[in-house]
């Protein structure tokens, strides 16, 4: 009963918020939080981008090889990333670092009563404080899935090409022969999902921190940050699955 | 008779199983300063929060120029708490923003006024409130006192017609807390604005209020002017003046009951 009720309310608050993007005055937050979430993440999504292109690269490599395919490996690293783990590991990485933050600010927000001092101020919390960073996830995602992806191919050449041998024209040709407009296509649906769901669950565990039972004050935000991370991730694995089966 | 600017009537709100008011009915006019005293702990601050509509009441029906405020539309509470402004007894001022802009913050929101505009008036009301040396301070670097004249420069800023000061004072230098209770007293003969105070600085605060209201045990027990409160005897004002006097008596042995009674007028 409570995870219905959960879920709806869920619903309601991305919804709401969803909304209120388009109220005037939003701009200067949105890019403010674009900022947050998109361009001071893109350093670790793309040092994450370039091992996991890289790991891939060795890996598929002698996998490959075994069945004398390992002309291949530039087209299934791109198909692995761009299909896969490029949204999925981007997801991972921005919650971790951007969506813990949303939690945790909110939380504070909320247990210091600023949002209560907001609400005094007939300023609308969720359009001031949620829209602008359901916008700014809904931008950045895909921007750094795609990001993610780029690195990613450049890190299997480093290891395919550069340390392994693989012959570069074959590395690159294969990618331009076998990846198409629906992989990438697909590949950012995914990531506008993730988009939703994590700035969804980390804002809505960062407002409602004070309705915790059994946990007050910091130690309530703190509680619902790990909760805010630890949901998202489950979340975008179980998105994943669903999208996919769709997609294929 | 006159209408209430805002009344209770009968309004019950509990936190568990404790009843924190317990049909509680009252009444603030307009154009007047109303002070609410009791005991810390009695609802004072629950009572202000269901005025702003930060608490909904589980019983009982508040009324705002005699409509109640729960068969209102969205639209006509939102054009009622425009007039109000409040400031909290934390001062739930915005950490992540200097005294500037929790001061300008309120304008550059809800107001369609120009950058100059703006800083005109914050400016103007920082100097007012002695915090010129802080403005580009965050309120983590300010005193306690410092941070309640920030809280209270941005409830006023928008001029509101109502104003909710959930302690004010507290804090406050002796020195401090009289510029702000005479700012209060001189707003209110200056704009003719509605204030609704809780305060503790009996009997300071009582020079200032047209109407006394006690929070006595989930209800308001009285509400009438000081004169009327000095001619009863409340068990509240009773424990206050035996705290005083007891108190002066052990440590000095000069002022006795009548005395203090005679200083304070109580």
């Amino acid at each position: 009963m409570k995870l219905i009720n959960n879920l709806g309310s869920s619903v309601i608050f991305f919804v709401s918020a969803f909304l209120k993007i388009f109220r005037p005055k939003q701009i200067r937050e949105i890019v403010q939080q674009v900022f947050f979430i998109g361009a001071k993440s893109s350093n670790i999504v793309m040092l994450i981008g370039l091992f996991t292109g890289m790991v891939l690269g060795l890996q598929l490599f002698y996998t490959l090889k075994k069945f004398g395919s390992e002309g291949f490996l530039g087209s299934v690293i791109a198909l692995t990333l761009i299909r896969e783990l490029g949204p999925v590991l981007t997801a991972i990485m921005i919650t971790a670092r951007a969506g813990s933050a949303m939690t945790a600010e909110i939380g504070i927000l909320r247990i210091s009563e600023q949002i209560d001092a907001l609400y005094t101020m007939r300023i609308d919390p969720i359009r001031y404080l949620i829209s602008p960073r359901i916008a700014a996830a809904i931008i950045s995602f895909p921007l750094l899935t795609a990001f993610f992806d780029l690195i990613g191919i450049l890190g299997g050449y480093l290891t395919g090409v550069v340390l392994l041998g693989v012959n570069k024209g074959a590395y690159f040709y294969r990618i331009d022969a076998y990846v198409d407009m629906t992989d990438i296509r697909g590949g950012f649906i995914k990531s506008l999902v993730f988009a939703v769901l994590v700035s969804t669950i980390c804002c809505y565990e960062g407002y409602f921190t004070h309705l915790r039972t059994g946990s007050y004050g910091a130690k309530s935000v703190g509680i619902s940050t790990t909760s805010a991370v630890v949901l998202s991730c489950i979340m975008i694995l179980i998105s994943d699955y669903v999208i996919t089966s769709f997609l294929m | 008779m006159k209408t209430p600017l805002i009344e209770f009537r009968n309004v019950t709100k509990s936190f568990g199983e404790y009843t924190v008011l317990n049909e509680a009915n009252l009444q603030i006019y307009e154009n007047e300063i109303s002070t609410i005293i009791g005991k810390s702990g009695t609802g004072k601050s629950v009572l202000l929060k269901h005025i702003i509509g930060l608490l909904a009441p589980e019983e009982g029906n508040i009324f705002f120029k005699g409509e109640s405020v729960n068969e209102m539309s969205r639209k006509e509470w939102d054009k009622c708490r425009m007039q109000i402004s409040y400031m909290f007894q934390n001062n739930a001022l915005f950490d992540s923003m200097t005294v500037f802009e929790n001061i300008a913050f309120p304008l550059s929101q809800t107001t369609s006024l120009n950058i100059n505009e703006i800083e005109k008036k914050v400016l103007s009301r920082i100097d007012q409130m002695d915090l010129s040396d802080v403005v580009n301070k965050y309120p983590s670097e300010l005193s306690g006192g410092m941070q309640k004249r920030v809280a209270l420069a941005r409830a006023l800023i928008t001029d509101p017609a109502i104003v909710l000061f959930d302690e004010p004072t507290t804090g406050q230098d002796p020195v401090r807390k009289n510029v702000i209770l005479s700012m209060i007293a001189r707003y209110k003969k200056q704009f003719g604005f509605t204030a609704v105070l809780i305060s503790h600085d009996i009997p300071d605060i009582f020079y200032i209020s047209d109407r006394i209201l006690i929070l006595w045990e989930g209800k308001l027990d009285f509400q009438g002017s000081f004169e009327e409160l000095t001619k009863i005897d409340h068990p509240m004002m009773r424990e206050f003046k035996d705290s005083i006097a007891e108190l002066s008596d052990e440590l000095t042995g000069n002022i006795s009951r009548e005395m203090f009674r005679l200083r304070y007028a109580v």
